[in-house]
């Protein structure tokens, strides 16, 4: 006699169980806090509010502590929670020029005003694993310096003599897209462009803006300026009639110049790319800064023949969360219809056999 | 002046009462020329029958432009009343409203000045409320189309010409004009599919 | 960080809102996928998160939900979402197919004909039929725009001459109202003829794809085919095991490795309300037939 299988309920069940106690692993190892995870892994909770696309430390170190250190599954957990808070604007757009530098570096000048400064990097650490991290350190206090009171974007200083385009200006008055409160369409413009790359996988456009690099849609990149540092995030508030100051927020900010542009009737001048993220995310806005100026590809009426240029193909592709949740898809059971191709496959495979047949029974007849 | 205190009020349960009326309006809207009921009653802003505010609570905010007829508009109360409980815009330009509601079903304007759509996107259409007198008596009309078992006869007080303006959506099909008649707390929907039965051919 | 007490369906009501003005222009364009802002739920992408926010939209306190996967009650997934629903929403759920008001679905339309109170609440991966001859959506819009679909007929027909039979025996592409051609979700085709004429009202929700799609009841829903090769629906020869049915969709079960299979209904409700009646199959727990089996 068959049974069913049954009581998937009490299996889901404890599968979560065992879930909590693996998450919680050896129960003689001290626990971890959240603050031990905002403070010492704090690039991966930099990453998960960017791609989460909610700035909060605390809610991204949970996220990760949930998640047993699965960034993309602890960028699913802030991007759910998100999903339910509610809206009460959007803010004043946060002027990155005026932003308390930690880092800031130009690959184009040797030097510029406000200088170069290495700040909090791995740049040129020798990547040889450092047993002494294994216990206990206490790292010396570094060195301080008077912060520099105006340390304009490079863009900026070449867009003073036209050699730079002018950063795209949008209507100041037209809204602001916002593809997680509207269904995308194509054509996209910039802002939902960038909106989107902002929240995209850090590996998916790393992978798309190395792709560039190797020439599929060169764009000739220059890492104009990359800076990292705390902005001012202002509200305007209607019922008071000016902007409310929010807080400061650590954002990281890179400015590609690239292949210049020019026409009988345009005079040539470099291009732009544009990389933002929250925290010290480098290689993300890096990345993100040569995608967006391969996307731009239409708009600078360059041939679209590469898949970072492609901004269906981007755009539809670039989010982790959708990307992991259909990927994974696959593990549900799927046996309806395989049991349908499984019938066609038969039947054409016998369908097959007796023609293969038929030729040896004429020659027999 | 209407002042807010004395605004008629909107549901007194927001989340149950609309999820019942969207019932309502769904089944409307699946099953052309069915009667349904509104049970949800908000209080109303003159001329707006019950069945037409449970509606706008219901559907409308921020990201649905409405337009309101001459009667709907003769104070304003009912753009006052919208603003207030959904925050929806009421626009001047009918060819922007995602709602257009009509007071006097004999002063409709002429279709193609709402939204049809484009055929590539046919739903960014105008949704056309119009308060009728009458849902149960009339003149006779027997419809087909999707959503229809056969024919449904529809008897209502809706302007003789109507249907005749509304063949617009069987030349345009995809885009198109769907229609919410309401009487009191009764809804009928007339969606673009929908079309007169033929007769005696 | 306090535990967050979230909204009746979990869905805040703008959102509701959105989704529920989506239904209602699917219903008036019967085919037509409306996009919606699909939004992020607590779920992965690709497990249901469109029927999930369909279902959440239209249920009501009044509603009995069911949910099935595969055809199953009993299957993880649908045991998840159901849970969900009864969670935040205290709907009542069921698992019989008659006593249901809302019924949401992946991969099948239940065996017993649904009624006129019904909706019929479908999971949608990817819900553009032409999606696979086409990837751009800016082409398959354009298509649907004008009711070109000679792409899709062409490789059903190239199908035919490779193999002597449309190869598509899931997700099979229909047409609806006499004009989109839309993606029945995958389905078995087995199950296509069911969606026309059907009292009952379908939804469709692809949240990851961000489309909402609907048949009104009793709708014209044609699947697609040529004169010389019509349309077939594919079911196994042999009854059900279980409850000998001869007109269910059946799953294959393995039972042992030396290639032994037996055949069971797909709808678990249909085969246990059969077995409950008092019909048979030959697997069936008659005590004789149990030792002969094992
Ligand atoms: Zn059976």
């Amino acid at each position: 006699m068959y049974v069913a299988v049954k009581g998937g309920e009490r299996a889901i069940e404890n599968a979560h169980r065992l879930l909590a106690h693996e998450r919680r692993g050896d129960r003689d190892v001290p626990e971890i806090s959240l603050s031990q995870i905002s403070e010492q892994l704090s690039l991966g909770v930099d990453r998960v509010m960017t791609e989460g696309s909610l700035y909060d430390r605390e809610l991204a170190a949970l996220a990760i502590k949930q998640a047993r250190g699965d960034l993309i599954e602890a960028i699913f957990l802030v991007r759910a929670f998100r999903a339910t808070l509610p809206r009460f604007g959007a803010t004043e757009p946060v002027d990155t020029g005026a932003m308390q530098v930690r880092r800031r570096i130009s690959s184009t000048f040797k030097d510029i005003p406000g200088g170069q400064v290495l700040g909090p990097t791995f740049d040129y650490t020798h990547r040889l694993l450092d047993p002494q991290l294994a216990g206990a350190g206490s790292p010396e206090a570094p060195a301080t310096a008077e912060p520099l009171a105006s340390m304009p974007r490079v863009t900026d200083i070449l867009g003073r003599d036209g050699l730079i385009e002018p950063s795209p200006e949008t209507d100041a008055d037209a809204p602001v897209g916002d593809l997680t409160r509207e269904p995308l369409s194509f054509p996209a413009d910039r802002d939902l462009r960038l909106q989107n790359l902002a929240r995209a996988d850090e590996g998916f456009l790393l992978a798309l803006g190395y792709s560039t690099q190797r020439g599929y849609g060169r764009s000739h990149p220059f890492a104009g300026e990359i800076r990292f540092g705390d902005v001012e995030v202002e509200f305007y508030a209607e019922d008071a009639g000016f902007a409310v100051p929010l807080g400061a927020m650590a954002m990281s900010e890179c400015q590609m110049v690239n292949q210049f542009k020019g026409s009988a009737t345009e005079a040539p001048c470099f291009t732009r790319g544009y990389g933002l993220a929250f925290g010290q995310s480098e290689r993300k806005t890096m990345s993100m800064a040569l995608v967006d100026r391969s996307l731009r590809a239409r708009e600078l009426e360059e041939e679209i023949k590469a898949p970072a240029q492609d901004e269906e193909f981007v755009m539809s592709h670039s989010d982790n969360v959708q990307a992991t949740g259909f990927v994974e898809h696959l593990k549900l059971p799927h046996y309806v219809d395989f049991q349908s191709e499984l019938g066609l496959l038969r039947k054409l495979r016998a369908e097959f056999f007796e023609a293969a047949s038929e030729p040896l029974k004429e020659a027999a007849e | 002046m209407v002042t807010v205190a004395e605004m008629p009020a909107g549901f007194a349960d927001k989340v149950l009462s609309a999820q019942s009326t969207f019932r309502s309006v769904m089944d409307a809207m699946a099953r052309p020329g069915s009667v349904q009921r509104i049970h949800a009653v908000p209080g109303t802003p003159a001329p707006m029958m019950r069945g037409t505010a449970a509606i706008a609570l219901t559907l409308f905010d921020h990201d649905t432009p409405v337009w309101l007829d001459k009667a709907m508009s003769a104070t304003a109360d009912v753009g006052k009343w919208l603003k207030f409980h959904t925050s929806a815009p009421v626009i001047a330009d009918s060819a922007a409203s995602a709602f257009a509601l009509v007071g006097n079903p004999h002063d409709i304007p002429p279709l193609d000045r709402l939204a049809l759509g484009s055929n590539e996107y046919p739903d960014r259409s105008t949704t056309l409320i119009m308060q009728v007198d009458s849902l149960h008596a009339g003149p006779a009309w027997e419809l087909i189309g999707p959503g229809i078992d056969g024919a449904a006869v529809l008897q209502a007080t809706v302007p003789a010409n109507l249907f005749d303006r509304l063949a617009i959506n069987a030349v345009l099909f995809p885009r198109g004009i769907d229609v919410v008649l309401v009487h009191d707390d009764a809804v009928v929907a007339i969606p673009r599919t929908t079309r007169l039965a033929a007769h005696g051919a | 960080m306090n535990a967050t007490a979230y909204n009746f369906a979990y869905l805040d009501e703008q959102t509701k809102r959105m989704i529920r003005r989506a239904i209602l222009k699917a219903i008036a364009i019967p085919g037509y996928q409306v996009p919606f802002a699909s939004r992020e739920m607590p779920m992965p992408y690709g497990w249901g998160t469109g029927g999930v926010q369909v279902t959440a939209a239209i249920l009501g306190p009044g509603d009995v939900l069911k949910v099935i996967d595969q055809g199953s009650d009993d299957t993880t997934n649908a045991i998840s979402i159901r849970k969900f629903f009864a969670r935040t929403a205290g709907v009542a759920t069921t698992t019989s197919t008659g006593e249901a008001t809302v019924i949401q679905t992946r991969h099948r339309i239940p065996e017993a004909p649904l009624h006129s109170g019904q909706v019929l609440v479908y999971q949608v991966p990817i819900p553009e039929p032409l999606r696979f001859l086409e990837p751009r959506e800016t082409e398959t819009r354009r298509m649907h725009a004008l009711g070109e679909y000679g792409l899709m007929h062409v490789k059903l027909y190239e199908d035919i001459a490779r193999f002597g039979h449309i190869a598509t025996s899931y997700a099979y592409p229909v047409k609806v109202n006499a004009r989109y051609v839309m993606d029945p979700s995958p389905t078995p085709k087995f199950d296509n003829p069911k969606m026309d004429d059907c009292p009952a009202l379908q939804l469709f929700g692809a949240g990851r794809e961000k489309r909402i799609y609907a048949i009104p009841p009793h709708t014209r829903v044609v699947s697609l085919d040529f004169e010389d090769h019509p349309f077939t629906r594919y079911r196994f020869d042999a009854p059900c095991a279980l409850c000998g049915a001869d007109d269910s969709y059946l799953d294959e079960i393995v039972t042992d490795d030396r290639g032994s299979r037996m055949f069971v209904c797909s709808d678990t409700d249909y085969c246990e309300g059969r077995q409950a009646a008092g019909h048979r199959g030959t697997e069936s727990a008659a005590p004789h037939k149990e030792s002969a089996h094992g």
